[in-house]
C-alpha cells in the first residue's frame, strides 16, 4: 500500500537530485533539467497531498506551478541563446560579468 | 476723490522696468530722457497731489489712499497705502523735484559711459523705492522702500565694478567701488537690524504698524518716559543712524563717492540720506515721548556734525569734503530733531536737499571736463574757464555757510536758535563751532577749485590709478571747457532755490515760517518764546560764524597761502588725528570687520569644513568601507548563489521545524 510517506520521500529524492544537478553541472541547459526536477518534485508533494486530504487546491497549485515553469524555460533559453551570441560560450562559471 | 496717489511712485518703476528690459537697445537719448520724463512725470503729479491737499482745511490735510491689502494674519493687517500728509507732501516734492534735476544733469554727465541703461534703470527704481519710503502708511511699507534706496544705492555706489581704483592725479588710496558698495551695504544693514528689532517691538507693543493706530494708541498707553517706548524709539534710530550716517555708522558716506557724481548728489545727499530724519520726523509722537532718546538723538546729531566738519577741513578730494559736509548738515538736522524742533530739521533738509546736491553736481562738472580729476591740489583757475559753475557753486557755497539771506543760513539759524532755547547752551555752541568750520571748509573748496592760478596744463593727460578704466575721455589730455546745458541749466535751478528756498522758513522777526506753518498739523509744536532781542542776537552771532569762517578760508588760501602748511607743522598730532578721520576706519577694522572676518573662517573653514563637513563625509565612508567588504560576497559564480540559497533555505526550514 503506498501512502503519502512514499510520495513524499520520493518528491525529496527528486527535489535533491535536481538541486544537486543545478549545484554541480556547469551547463544551463542542465541546470535549467535541474529546476525543473525541483518544480515537478514538487508538483508531485502537491497532488500527493491533494489526494490523500482530498482538497484539490493542491491540484490547481499545480498548474500554476507548470505555467510558471514553461514561462522560465523560455525566458531562461532566451537568455542562454543571447549569452551564447554575444560570448560564443555558455560555461555558467565563465559567466561572472557581476563580479563584486 | 479719485485716488492717484501710487502713481507717484509707480511712474519711476515704469520707467525702471522699461529700460531694465529693453533700454540697451535704445538709442541712448531716448533710454536718459525717457528716465528723466518718468522722473518729470512723477513730479507733475506730485505737484498735484501736494495741490489737492492745499485745498484741505490745515487740520485735515490728510490724503490716505489704500491699495490692496498686503499681509493679513488675524487682526494684522499690512496695506500697501499711501498716506499724503504735509510732511510726506514736502518730501515727495523734494525727492520727485531734486530727483528729476539730477537725472537731466545725469544725461549729460554719463555721456560717454556705454552702461546707461543700467544706470538709469537703478536711479528710475531708486526714485520708486525713494518715493515708497516717504508714501508709506505704515512701518512695514516704509522699510520695504528703506531697504529698496539701501540696494539702489549699494548697486549705484558699485556702478564701475569693473574699476578697481578711481583715484585719478592723486597718490591718494580709496576703496575700489564694489568694496565700498559693499561696505555701504553692510554698515547700514547694523542699522537696518536696529530698525527691524524697533518695528518688531512696535508691533509687539501695539499690534499695529500702521501710522494712523500706532500714534493714536501710544499717546493713550503710555506716560512720558516710558521705558518700552524708549527702547523702541532708540532702535529706531539705530536704524536711522546707520541710513543717515550718524555716529557710530557714518563710516560708509565717504566712500559711497566711487559712486558717479549724479548718484552722490541724488542719494547720498539730497534723498536717501534724509530717510533717517524724514522717520524720526514722522515717529515724532513716539519720541516725543520718550526723553532720554531725544537726548540722545540731539547728542549723537551733534557729535556728528562736529567729528564730520573737523575731517572734512583736512581732506583733498573734493567730493569727500562734501560727504563730510553732508554728514555733518545731517548732523544738525538730528540736532534740531534732538530737542524737538522738527519743522526746523525738516526745513534744514529741504534747503539742504539743494544746495548740497548744487555742489555735488558742481564738483561732478568739474571732474566732468578735468577727465575725473577731482583732487583739489591739483585743481585751480577754472573760475574763469567754467563761469556758470563756478557762479552756482559759489552760491551753493553761500548757501551752505550759512551767508545771511541764503537759504542755508534761514534753517541753520532756526536750528541754532531752537537749540538754544530748548536745547542745552553747549549744544548750541558746538554748533555755532560747527557753522564756522562749515564756512571754512567750503570756501576752501572754492577757493582751491575755482580760485587762484591753475595748478594744471593744457593738454596735460591725467595718469588714472586704474589701468581698467575704459573711459575713452581720460585719455585725451585736459582740454576744461564750460559744460554743456543739460549740465549747467539744473545747476541754474538748482541755484535760485538754494538761494530762495530759505524764505518759505523766515525767522520769527523777520516774517511768516510758512513751512513751520505748514508742518504744524503734523507735529503740533509749541512755539519757542524768546525775545526778539535774543533772536537777532542769535540770528548775529550765527552769521559771523559764517564770516569768520569765510574769511579764515580767504586768508588761509588766497592771500597768505603759507598758513596751511606752518599750521601742519605746528600741529602735526592734530592733522594727522583730521586726515586720517580719527582712525575711525582703522578702528573699525582692527575691532569689528577683522573679528568678524576670523569668526566667519573659523565658522567656514572649521565648524562647517571640519566638524559638519567631516561628520557627513565620514558617513558615507563608513559606509563605503563596509560595502567594498559585502561586496566580496557577490562572488560572480551563479552557482555559488544557488549553493547560498540552498543552505539558507535549509537553515530556514530547520529553524521554523525545530521551533517548540
Amino acid at each position: 500500500m503506498l501512502t503519502v510517506t512514499h510520495y513524499t520521500i520520493l518528491s525529496a529524492i527528486l527535489f535533491a537530485i535536481g538541486a544537486l544537478t543545478f549545484l554541480i553541472r556547469r551547463n544551463p541547459l542542465i541546470m535549467f533539467m535541474g529546476i525543473e526536477l525541483m518544480l515537478n518534485a514538487v508538483n508531485l508533494a502537491f497532488v500527493a497531498f491533494a489526494r490523500f486530504l482530498n482538497n484539490m487546491e493542491g491540484q490547481v497549485f499545480v498548474f500554476i506551478v507548470l505555467t510558471v515553469a514553461a514561462a522560465e524555460v523560455a525566458v531562461g533559453l532566451a537568455l542562454v541563446v543571447a549569452i551564447f551570441r554575444a560570448r560564443d560560450n555558455v560555461d555558467v562559471d565563465e559567466i561572472d560579468a557581476l563580479k563584486g | 476723490m479719485s485716488q492717484y496717489l501710487w502713481l507717484i511712485p509707480a511712474l519711476p518703476l515704469i520707467g525702471a522696468i522699461i529700460n531694465l528690459l529693453v533700454g540697451q537697445r535704445l538709442p541712448r537719448a531716448l533710454s536718459s530722457w525717457l528716465a528723466v520724463a518718468f522722473m518729470a512725470a512723477a513730479f507733475g503729479v506730485s505737484v498735484s497731489a501736494v495741490a489737492n491737499l492745499f485745498a484741505l482745511p490745515p487740520e485735515e490735510r490728510v490724503i490716505h489712499e489704500t491699495l490692496f491689502q498686503w499681509i493679513g494674519v488675524g487682526s494684522f493687517s499690512v496695506n500697501f497705502a499711501f498716506w499724503l500728509d504735509p510732511l510726506s507732501a514736502v518730501m515727495i516734492l523734494v525727492v520727485t523735484g531734486v530727483g528729476t534735476l539730477i537725472h537731466i544733469y545725469a544725461v549729460g554727465y554719463m555721456e560717454h559711459d556705454s552702461d546707461y541703461a543700467r544706470f538709469f534703470t537703478q536711479m528710475n527704481l531708486f526714485a520708486f523705492m525713494m518715493l515708497v519710503l516717504v508714501l508709506a502708511d505704515n512701518y512695514l511699507f516704509m522699510f520695504l522702500g528703506w531697504e529698496g534706496v539701501g540696494l539702489c544705492s549699494y548697486l549705484l555706489i558699485g556702478f564701475w565694478y569693473n574699476r578697481d581704483n578711481l583715484s585719478v592725479g592723486t597718490d591718494e588710496k580709496f576703496l575700489s567701488p564694489r568694496s565700498s558698495g559693499t561696505k555701504a551695504f553692510v554698515v547700514t544693514r547694523i542699522g537696518d537690524f536696529g530698525f527691524t528689532l524697533g518695528v518688531l517691538l512696535m508691533f509687539w507693543t501695539f499690534g499695529s504698524l500702521a501710522f494712523q493706530d500706532v500714534f493714536p494708541k501710544a499717546q493713550a498707553m503710555f506716560q512720558v518716559g516710558a521705558p518700552v517706548i524708549t527702547i523702541m524709539t532708540l532702535l529706531l534710530f539705530l536704524g536711522a543712524t546707520g541710513k543717515s550716517a550718524q555716529v557710530p555708522l557714518y563710516v560708509w558716506l565717504p566712500d559711497a563717492m566711487a559712486g558717479p557724481t549724479p548718484v552722490s548728489a541724488l542719494i547720498h545727499a539730497a534723498t536717501m540720506v534724509t530717510a533717517g530724519v524724514y522717520m524720526v520726523a514722522r515717529s515724532h509722537v513716539l519720541y516725543s515721548l520718550a526723553p532720554t532718546t531725544m537726548a540722545v538723538v540731539a547728542v549723537i546729531g551733534v557729535l556728528t556734525a562736529f567729528i564730520a566738519a573737523t575731517i572734512a577741513l583736512v581732506q583733498n578730494d573734493l567730493k569727500r569734503v562734501l560727504a563730510y559736509s553732508t554728514i555733518s548738515q545731517l548732523g544738525y538736522m538730528f540736532f534740531a530733531l534732538g530737542v524737538g524742533a522738527y519743522a526746523a530739521g525738516i526745513f534744514h533738509l529741504v534747503t539742504h536737499a539743494f544746495f548740497k546736491a548744487l555742489l555735488f553736481m558742481g564738483a561732478g562738472a568739474v571732474m566732468h571736463v578735468m577727465n575725473n580729476l577731482i583732487d583739489m591740489r591739483r585743481l585751480g583757475g577754472l573760475r574763469k574757464i567754467m563761469p556758470i559753475t563756478f557762479w552756482t557753486f559759489l552760491i551753493g557755497a553761500l548757501a551752505l555757510s550759512g551767508f545771511p539771506l541764503f537759504s542755508g543760513f534761514f534753517s541753520k539759524d532756526e536750528i541754532l536758535a531752537d537749540g538754544f532755547s530748548r536745547g542745552s547752551i553747549v549744544l548750541w555752541a558746538v554748533g555755532v563751532l560747527v557753522a564756522l568750520m562749515t564756512a571754512f571748509y567750503i570756501f576752501r573748496g572754492v577757493i582751491l577749485t575755482f580760485g587762484g592760478k591753475p595748478r594744471w596744463k593744457e593738454g596735460e593727460i591725467i595718469s588714472s590709478g586704474d589701468e581698467n578704466a575704459h573711459d575713452e575721455h581720460g585719455a585725451r589730455g585736459l582740454h576744461p571747457h564750460e559744460v554743456s546745458a543739460v549740465m549747467w541749466v539744473p545747476l541754474v535751478i538748482l541755484a535760485f532755490f538754494s538761494i530762495f528756498s530759505g524764505y518759505i522758513g523766515l525767522p520769527h522777526v523777520l516774517g511768516e515760517n510758512w513751512l513751520g506753518n505748514f508742518l504744524e498739523p503734523v507735529f503740533h509744536e509749541t512755539p519757542i518764546e524768546i525775545s526778539a532781542a535774543l533772536e537777532w542776537t542769535l540770528i548775529a552771532v550765527s552769521a559771523i560764524a559764517a564770516l569768520i569762517g569765510i574769511f579764515i578760508a580767504f586768508r588761509f588760501y588766497f592771500s597768505d597761502p603759507k598758513i596751511p602748511a606752518r599750521l601742519r607743522s605746528y600741529y602735526p598730532g592734530l592733522y594727522s588725528l583730521l586726515a586720517n578721520k580719527y582712525w575711525v576706519d582703522q578702528i573699525y577694522e582692527y575691532t569689528i570687520a577683522r573679528p568678524g572676518r576670523w569668526l566667519a573662517n573659523a565658522f567656514w573653514l572649521d565648524v562647517d569644513g571640519r566638524i559638519i563637513n567631516g561628520f557627513a563625509d565620514g558617513l558615507g565612508r563608513a559606509f563605503r568601507g563596509l560595502a567594498q567588504r559585502l561586496r566580496l560576497l557577490q562572488g560572480g559564480y551563479a552557482r555559488g548563489y544557488a549553493l547560498a540559497m540552498l543552505i539558507g533555505i535549509v537553515v530556514v526550514i530547520a529553524i521554523v521545524v525545530m521551533r517548540p
